[in-house]
């Protein structure tokens, strides 16, 4: 089984970022990068991959949570680490002026409906960021757009005042989302998910068998991120129901929800 | 015995099996005619799904991966896989794995006779063959057996490679055997015999094995200064590059530093370039 590999048009590069700002917001450390090329290709669910060095050969993937200008460069890359292993510590503890090497942009996007339409995000933790810059994509198509944001405390929902500011509906649910979701989902037509992979199971599991699409922006371990390794294999079911296995980080990470063989996906 | 064969590699940088995905995906940082060529991952007879995960795990200064030799089979790769590759202009090393003698045999037939494959790299050092159930060629004589099967039936021109595990211990007999068997070089070595963390079998790669790796390199070398000696194990820098060249080997293959970052195999290439430079790994016809 093979499947074309849809990056952004001019595909990813490697390059040297340096860090413009870093600041910590509740449990996450938000990084600003200038990293030529990066941002200008980014699309909403887009990746990158941070090589930290010293002897750490695995990258360490970040969702693209914004981009914009700033300090003299047009496209900046936001993103956001939660400091849980030995190198999004060190990447935690970068300040401003150390530079880092990413490759970016990354990996299969979201796609946006071609038509106005109802969309409900779901966002669980720092992996709200992959939805930010959706957020705003869909609201200059003219849909409907409400965010339900969630996380394990409220140290762990992601800038719900910032969300609040550019989403129209914005539900923080901390703790568990599953009831704000439950409660949105008769009002849309589209949902679009990140979070944890039992998160991602729920509401994939909530819009089985009804109307509504749903595409969810997977996280899995990447090695490499880019296509490489074969150490992302994610068990997916095709349209006869044959089950077969792409890579996470270029056949996704933004899957539909119904292709996904969430029962073998370990 | 000193192989006649056409030496096809202008660079003396090439990918390591498995570590470049179809080389669709790495041809996006780089040109992948400007290495010296392209090794595929090792591709069996039938397809194979690959192993559960987690296949990959970070240990200090490398990789323990346990991919399973997930492959699309001998079929998939020259319908899909091999176009693709000389479509970017990549010299195509093709690896292969078998069950058994047989196996490696039509293996050989079938990719040997293929148009743009150059070489053949015959994978004799999977870290798991007992778990992976491949062709046991852990002693001298049956990797001899491997290469003489696969020898017999190959098309002129097509280069012959022997992968060869870096057991110190035994790996000048293994190449002094499969040399004699036919092999045109012999490329040393593969991800080392290790575990992940849960404890199942999977194949140590990176910094972590470079001296170890070396350091049979330099045996061989020594023990048969007329081969062709191939260096891969944890190559992240020029400098990494040619100590391997220094210790006798006359090219050098990246894998894991190519999963760090992307553009490595490029980078070390044009550092070499025999155009730009003083010429390494001068024929020893
Ligand atoms: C993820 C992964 C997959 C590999 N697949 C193969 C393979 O299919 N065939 C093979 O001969 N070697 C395979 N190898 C071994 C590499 O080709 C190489 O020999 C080994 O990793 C040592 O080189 P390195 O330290 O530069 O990675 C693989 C290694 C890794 C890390
Ligand atoms: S992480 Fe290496 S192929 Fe996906």
């Amino acid at each position: 089984m093979t499947t074309s590999v849809a990056g952004p048009v001019h595909g990813p590069v490697h390059v040297t970022a340096e860090v413009l700002a870093a600041k910590t917001v509740g449990a996450y450390h938000h990084l600003s990068l200038a990293a030529p090329a990066v941002g200008e290709e980014s699309r909403p669910g887009s990746f990158l991959a941070v090589s930290i060095g010293d002897g750490r050969l695995a990258r360490r993937s970040f969702w693209i949570h914004r981009v914009g200008p700033m300090a003299g460069h047009r496209a900046v890359v936001d993103i956001v680490v939660e400091p849980r292993g030995a190198g999004s510590r060190v990447l935690a503890g970068l300040a401003a002026g150390a530079t880092i090497e990413v490759t970016g942009p990354l990996g299969r996007p979201f796609s946006l409906p071609r038509e106005p339409a109802r969309c409900l995000l779901v966002g669980e933790g720092y992996a709200a960021a992959a939805l930010t810059t959706l957020a705003e994509r869909l609201r200059e198509r003219a849909c409907e757009v409400r965010l339900v944001l969630g996380g394990a405390d409220d140290a762990h929902v992601l800038e719900p005042l910032a969300a609040r500011r550019s989403v129209g509906q914005v539900e923080v649910a901390a703790g568990d989302l599953t009831a704000a979701v439950l409660r949105s989902l008769p009002d849309v037509d589209v949902v679009y998910a990140a979070g944890s992979p039992a998160t991602l199971r729920f509401v994939a599991d909530a819009v089985h068998g009804s109307a509504t699409t749903c595409q969810v922006a997977l996280e899995r371990p990447l090695t490499c991120a880019t296509g490489l390794c074969q150490g992302c294999p994610v068990p997916v079911l095709g349209d006869a129901g044959d089950a077969h296995v792409v890579r996470a980080c270029v056949d996704g990470p933004v899957f539909r929800a119904s292709r996904v063989d969430w029962e073998a996906l370990s | 015995m000193t192989s006649t064969q056409r030496w096809p590699f202008t660079n003396p940088v090439l990918t390591a099996s498995g570590c470049g995905g179809g080389g669709r995906e790495l041809a996006t940082y780089g040109d992948l005619s400007a290495l010296g060529g392209f090794v595929t991952r090792s591709v069996t007879l039938q397809p194979r799904l690959g192993g559960r995960e987690p296949r990959i795990v970070e240990s200090p200064s490398g990789l323990v991966n346990a991919i399973g030799l997930q492959n699309t089979g001998v079929t998939g790769f020259l319908e899909v896989e091999l176009p693709a590759l000389l479509d970017l202009g990549a010299t195509v090393v093709a690896s292969i794995a078998g069950h058994s003698l047989g196996e490696y045999a039509e293996l050989a037939r079938s990719l040997g006779r293929a148009d743009g494959v150059m070489a053949l790299e015959v994978n004799l050092s999977v870290p798991d063959s007992a778990g992976s159930g491949l062709f046991d060629a852990r002693e001298p004589f049956q990797a001899a057996s491997v290469l003489g099967s696969c020898r017999r039936d190959l098309r002129d021109g097509v280069l012959l490679l022997a992968k060869l595990r870096s057991d110190v211990a035994r790996v000048a007999e293994t190449a002094r055997a499969v040399v004699d068997a036919g092999a045109d070089a012999v490329v040393i070595g593969n991800a080392l015999p290790a575990a992940l963390p849960d404890g199942r079998p999977g194949g140590l790669s990176g910094p972590a094995i470079r001296p170890q790796t070396l350091r049979c390199v330099a045996e061989v070398a020594r023990a048969l200064p007329d081969a062709s000696v191939i260096g891969c194990g944890g190559i992240m820098d020029v400098e990494d590059a040619v100590a391997y060249l220094d210790a006798g080997a006359r090219a050098v293959q990246v894998g894991s530093a190519l999963f760090h970052d992307p553009t490595t195999a490029f980078r070390i290439a044009h550092h070499l370039d025999p155009a730009s430079g003083p010429a390494v790994g001068e024929d020893d016809a």
